[in-house]
């Protein structure tokens, strides 16, 4: 009966099918279409097979790539979450002062050292830039400190003279607080600074990262700010315990807070780096797997297109015979 | 119908009167938001398209105001980096190693920061009094009689091994004899002083 429909409608037929595989295989031309052991010509579905088997593995190396962040993120999360007390104090006694002005302010920049972790690394860039432009003015100074590759190669291009250090290779070693106080400790000998402002990602859950900055003042600025009053007034009226001089010890504090507040920073920015990247390779093996599907009905269309052409020529030609006979 | 819509409208508009000023008073503690409205300004001069980045007092839960009379107890927080050891914990007396000596802490007193030395903290609680052993740190005590101890490292002091101590002391103060730059005195220097510390805890 399927016989009958093909001769009835062969000629209605043939040239739609012959249409739409080679409209769909246009472009690498000739290699689909193999010659057959009679000269009859099949069109191959070689292309697609091999843009399948692609895709196959693009898609195996995302999930695999998300299993890694997933069981990294287990690892940092806890951390982070415990390490998140660390700043209450200081920010408790010296508030939060982000809009300060003040004649030199430093841009700590962290961002991560491997890519395909989605958009935070731009976002943490973009936040840098617009507090360059905020804090830059006709005597005040802008200079940036940059931990991390990605961010280091964006800022490279246009703000190269602004940057004073960069810090690659921070994650390589799991994080701890002696590894960031050491970093800290670098940071303050050789920039000079009035206010700290230390940008990163806040890992606020798997899928939402905040930029967020916080802000570290130098010990003569906390006095300055002390004696006007103000925000900073009441740290006036608390009493100094140990050290000869009030400055010495704000001296301490102010480097201890920097320390803390880093130690925090990076923890947050690894965990908003992996969770990052674990949602970036979902969507991307998701992709994967959509695409593969497409390629997969291409394929079998391609194919039943082939048989059909065959079958098509075989009857013909079985016809014909018969016709002539 | 109209008559239903204004006393809806009235209510809403007290509602989010209301609403407001309660907002503005939440914010009536330590860190008000004054300093916040001025940099989300400054931003949105900048920055128009971007929102603006978030600030950790965003992330903090507004500390209790300074009350009129000396309250009965003494909220702890007591941070390390690795964890938060005691939080917001209510008890009488904490004795923190201070680099001028051992300060007791009670309710009510007077605001202080204060850095502290290798030493033992003891947090009582009624008849409870756990010890830990402070690397060092700071002290912040605030006028609302809550302290905020903050330490590079602490234990529990049962978990301090006595004959480890023993060792690391000889063994630094054999490098305290032995140091010839000023920055090997002084590393030999601090590890002598945690060791005898940890020494006179553990015996003390």
């Amino acid at each position: 009966m399927a016989m009958t429909v093909f001769r009835r409608e062969g000629s209605r037929f043939l040239p739609s099918i012959a249409a739409r595989p080679i409209a769909a295989i246009r472009s690498p031309l000739s290699s689909d279409q193999e010659d057959g052991p009679l000269g009859v010509r099949s069109i191959s579905t070689q292309v697609v097979r091999n843009r399948m088997k692609s895709v196959k593995n693009i898609q195996k190396i995302t999930k695999a790539m998300k299993m890694v962040a997933a069981s990294k993120l287990r690892a940092v999360q806890g951390r982070a979450e415990n390490s998140r007390g660390l700043w209450h104090p200081f920010t408790a006694l010296l508030g939060d002062n982000p809009s300060i002005d003040v004649k030199k302010s430093v841009v700590v920049t962290l961002s991560s050292d491997k890519g395909l972790c989605g958009g935070i690394n731009s976002t943490v860039v973009k936040v840098s830039r617009a507090l360059y432009k905020l804090n830059a003015g006709p005597e005040k100074d802008v200079k940036f400190v940059i931990v991390g590759e990605k961010a280091k190669a964006i800022m490279f291009r246009d703000s190269k003279n602004d940057i004073s250090l960069t810090v690659t290779e921070l994650n390589k070693n799991p994080l701890n607080y002696a590894q960031v106080s050491v970093l800290a400790d670098d940071i303050l000998k050789n920039v000079e600074f009035d206010a700290l402002r230390i940008v990163y990602n806040k890992f606020h859950s798997v899928v939402a990262f905040l930029p967020t900055v916080a802000t570290v003042l130098s010990p003569e600025i906390i006095e300055k700010e002390s004696e006007v009053g103000g925000k900073l007034g009441e740290l006036d009226s608390y009493e100094i315990e140990g050290g000869e001089t009030k400055g010495e010890i704000l001296q301490n504090l102010a480097e201890f807070q920097f320390s803390c507040v880093m130690f925090n920073a990076v923890l947050e920015n690894a965990c908003s780096e992996m969770g990052a990247r674990m949602s970036a390779m979902d969507s991307s093996s998701r992709n994967a797997g959509e695409m593969l599907d497409r390629l997969t009905l291409t394929y079998n269309r391609t194919r039943q297109a082939s048989i059909t052409t065959e079958l098509i020529e075989i009857i013909s030609g079985a016809s014909a015979l018969e016709a002539a006979k | 119908m109209f008559r239903q819509a204004s006393r809806l409208l009235s209510r809403s508009v007290s509602a989010a009167a209301s609403s407001r000023s309660t907002t503005n008073r939440a914010f009536s503690t330590e860190v008000p938001s004054t300093i916040d409205s001025t940099f989300v300004e400054s931003w949105k001069k900048v920055a128009p398209n971007m929102d603006p980045p978030q600030t950790p007092s965003s992330f903090m839960k507004p500390r209790p105001s300074t009350a009129s009379s000396i309250p009965t107890k003494l909220t702890v927080n007591f941070v390390l980096p690795y964890a938060s050891e005691l939080s917001g914990k209510e008890v009488d007396m904490v004795i923190i190693p201070a680099t001028t000596g051992q300060m007791g802490v009670l309710p009510g007193h007077v605001p202080t920061i204060a850095e502290l030395k290798p030493g033992i903290m003891s947090v009582h609680e009624g008849t409870d009094i756990k010890k830990y052993f402070v690397s060092s740190g700071f002290a912040f005590l605030h006028a609302n009689s809550v302290a905020d101890i903050i330490a590079v490292e602490a234990v529990p002091l049962e978990n301090i091994d006595a004959s480890q101590v023993q060792k690391g002391l000889a063994e630094f103060t054999q490098k305290l004899a032995s140091a010839t730059t000023d920055l090997e005195k002084a590393e030999a220097q601090i590890g002598v002083e945690v060791h005898s510390a940890m020494n006179a805890a553990l015996s003390g």
